[in-house]
């Protein structure tokens, strides 16, 4: 009999072309995703060393970091100089090199870890990289999915593999059912408060138990999104009939006999009966209440019934940053956190900007206008999130409450577009992190889910959503 | 890439724990599309202030530590975004090694792709190394790579690991891109096996 494997081990080892005597691999990618920010280097690297991309078909190109998310966005006005320069670099880079190409013209353009699940170019059992943080994202799937710096993009589009070490595996279990007015997000974050921003460090973290289960794909695709904001490589999650029915009748899914050979292998990827994992985590869906953060790093979450904590609560390390936090977050310990006053709120993001986020959101606010003064905004993850938010007629409920209904992108998940904040303004965000600057220098973020931001963009506070929902039988 | 075998330099503290790679080159700096030119910008909003003028108490404003080519950092530094532009900046101001308890995965393999060794030491070393670098700049910090030890300026000397693949790169300088396409037949043919056992892919 052999070992007991877990599911990121059966996945490593589809995927190694080669392994040298101390350990190190080359690991083959099945999918590389690519946008304007992490890449201009990598291509130049490629034409000074009159060098090839070895898998044209296997790498997808989107910018979605810089671009303008306004109406008026065809207008290159709208852009910085620079802004304007690299997205040209990834047209020409994209054109010369013969990649698979969403322009900005593109109903399919958006942000690079939505596209790529709803092209079906990610799929259960492959690796994807892209250059950045967040792809940990296709782990949703059961996919081997992180991110790489600038050179290993360069190297993985010169070769079509990586240079690796395996890392350790890390079970993170949530027994049980959520309670209403609890999402993935919440899930999410109440791991990192749990592990801490280094806690899954040199770690491929699998996230498994009923709450994840019942959990739809966008909800495990939030999930696995901020792994790496609690330090590990990756974040997966064993595919399933929920998986199988997303990926089914995507452009780039198989079709036919190969749909039926491909989901005969993906049924094979699990997590054998025994197989060993170096660290585990335990967390009782019920316990998870909805959360906030309330300092600079996605580890400082509380409970939304919370109160500002102290600096003297921590370990003297630990105490310093966190004076800093509170310094910089302009608040007091002690203070409740749905006594925080919210100057704008920010829907979006590939943490939460697929449709069923637009619509727990949406759910909220269907009826109600946002607070006067409120700066609100929805930043669907992709051209084909908002047509078929517009479909549904979320689009108009967000515009009679009084939110923004933009273009697809990252915009203010890390301003490095126009969508920005002013020193001292403080966001109520649905993205990934809430360091110093994040979202414009000075900017105060706290993270929630969806509904969270929905509930303060009307109350202009922090809100527990639960406050704001009907009786559940 | 430049090789990294003995580095005698000046090092500064920055004790600070959890130190992101949005703190070591905000997103505005990231709209270059060239490699070199971002050291100005290290720890931008450290550094100056929202006019550009230098914050004197910034630890590398001060004079002792303007020419420091090592840095010795708090827990978990490089965590955040995959941005490579954070060891590009580190490398453009003229760091060429990190001392830390621990960092964020992606940026420290980002580091030996630029010549720049990061160095994990248990953290009472590390709480020696930050006294060490808070005497300024009489205080040299050597780095020796082939024999893998830190010494401080009073003689102190603790050992470190190092990956042996990735110390063999650091010491002769060496392109990873290149020794890899000397495997271009093992990949070749688990594309060939691959395009059998899962030809969906």
């Amino acid at each position: 009999m052999p070992a007991p494997r877990t599911l990121y081990d059966k996945i490593w080892d589809d995927h190694v072309a080669d392994q040298a005597a101390d350990g190190t691999c080359l690991l083959y990618i099945d999918r590389h995703l690519v946008h304007e920010v992490t890449s201009p280097q990598a291509f130049e690297g490629l034409r000074m060393t009159g060098r090839k991309v070895r898998a044209p078909e296997k790498t997808i190109a989107v910018p979605d970091h810089n671009v303008p998310t306004t109406l008026d966005r065809a207008n290159a006005a709208t852009m910085t100089e620079d802004s304007r320069i690299q997205v040209e670099a990834l047209d020409k880079n994209a054109r010369d090199f013969g990649v698979n190409y969403y322009p900005v013209s593109d109903v399919r353009q958006g942000i690079v870890h939505i596209v790529g699940p709803e092209q079906g170019w990610t799929l259960p059992g492959m690796t994807v990289v892209c250059g950045d943080s967040h792809t940990a994202t296709h782990g949703a799937f059961g996919a081997l999915a992180h991110g790489i710096g600038t050179s290993e993009v360069e190297h993985v589009l010169a070769t079509q593999t990586l240079i690796q070490k395996k890392s350790k595996n890390m079970k993170v279990e949530i027994t049980g059912s959520l309670r209403p007015g609890v999402t993935a997000k919440d899930i999410t974050l109440s791991v990192i408060g749990a592990t801490g921003t280094a806690g899954g460090t040199g770690y491929v973290i699998e996230y498994c138990g009923q709450a994840i289960r019942e959990l739809s794909m966008e909800g495990r695709m939030t999930v696995c999104n901020m792994a790496i904001e609690g330090g590990a490589r990756a974040g997966i999650i064993a595919p399933d009939e929920k998986t199988f029915a997303y990926c089914l009748g995507r452009p780039h899914a198989p079709k036919g006999a190969q749909w039926e050979a491909a989901v005969a292998y993906w049924k094979t990827l699990y997590t054998d009966e025994g197989a060993h994992f170096d660290k585990v985590l335990t967390l009782k869906a019920e316990d998870i209440a909805p959360v906030v953060t309330w300092g600079t790093s996605p580890e400082d979450v509380l409970p939304i019934t919370g109160v500002v904590p102290s600096p003297s609560q921590f370990e003297p390390g630990k105490a310093e940053a966190v004076q800093r936090s509170l310094d910089y977050m302009g608040l007091t310990p002690g203070q409740k956190l749905t006594d925080i006053a919210i100057d704008t709120v920010f829907i979006g993001s590939c943490t939460n900007g697929r449709i069923e986020d637009l619509r727990a959101a949406a759910a909220v606010l269907k009826g109600k206008k946002i607070k006067a003064g409120m700066r609100a905004m929805v930043v669907p993850g992709s051209g084909l999130v908002r047509a078929q938010a517009e479909e549904e007629g979320l689009a108009q409920i967000f515009l009679d409450a009084g939110f923004e209904w933009r273009l697809a992108g990252c915009s203010m998940c890390l301003a490095m577009n126009p969508d920005q904040l002013s020193p001292g303004e403080r966001c109520a965000a649905t993205s990934n992190r809430n360091f110093e600057g994040r979202q414009g220098r000075g900017g105060r973020t706290h993270l929630l889910s969806p509904a969270m931001a929905a509930a303060a963009a009307i109350t202009g506070h922090l809100t527990d959503i639960r406050q704001m929902m009907p009786e559940h039988a | 890439m430049d090789k990294f075998t003995k580095l005698t330099g000046i090092a500064a503290p920055m004790p600070l724990v959890n130190i992101d790679t949005d703190m070591i080159i905000p997103k505005q700096f990231l709209k270059t599309i060239a490699r070199t030119g971002l050291g100005k910008n290290l720890f931008d909003e450290m550094r100056y202030t929202q006019d550009g003028a230098e914050i004197p108490g910034f630890v590398l404003n001060q004079p002792a530590y303007r020419k420091a080519e090592i840095l010795v950092a708090g827990d978990n530094f490089g965590c955040g975004s995959s941005r490579e532009h954070a060891p590009w900046a580190l490398l453009d101001f003229g760091i060429r090694a990190v001392i830390s308890t621990s960092y964020a995965d992606i940026f420290y393999n980002n580091c030996f792709k630029n010549g720049i060794l990061p160095i994990v030491l248990p953290a009472d070393q590390v709480a020696i190394l930050m006294d060490d670098a808070k005497k300024g700049a009489n205080a040299r910090v050597t780095i020796d790579l082939e024999s893998q030890t830190v010494t401080t300026s009073d003689g102190q000397s603790f050992p470190f690991e190092v990956d042996s693949h990735r110390k063999h790169c650091l010491l002769n300088g060496l392109d990873d891109i290149g020794l890899t396409l000397e495997k271009a037949s093992a990949i070749d043919s688990f594309e060939k096996k691959a395009a059998t056992l899962r030809p969906w892919v």
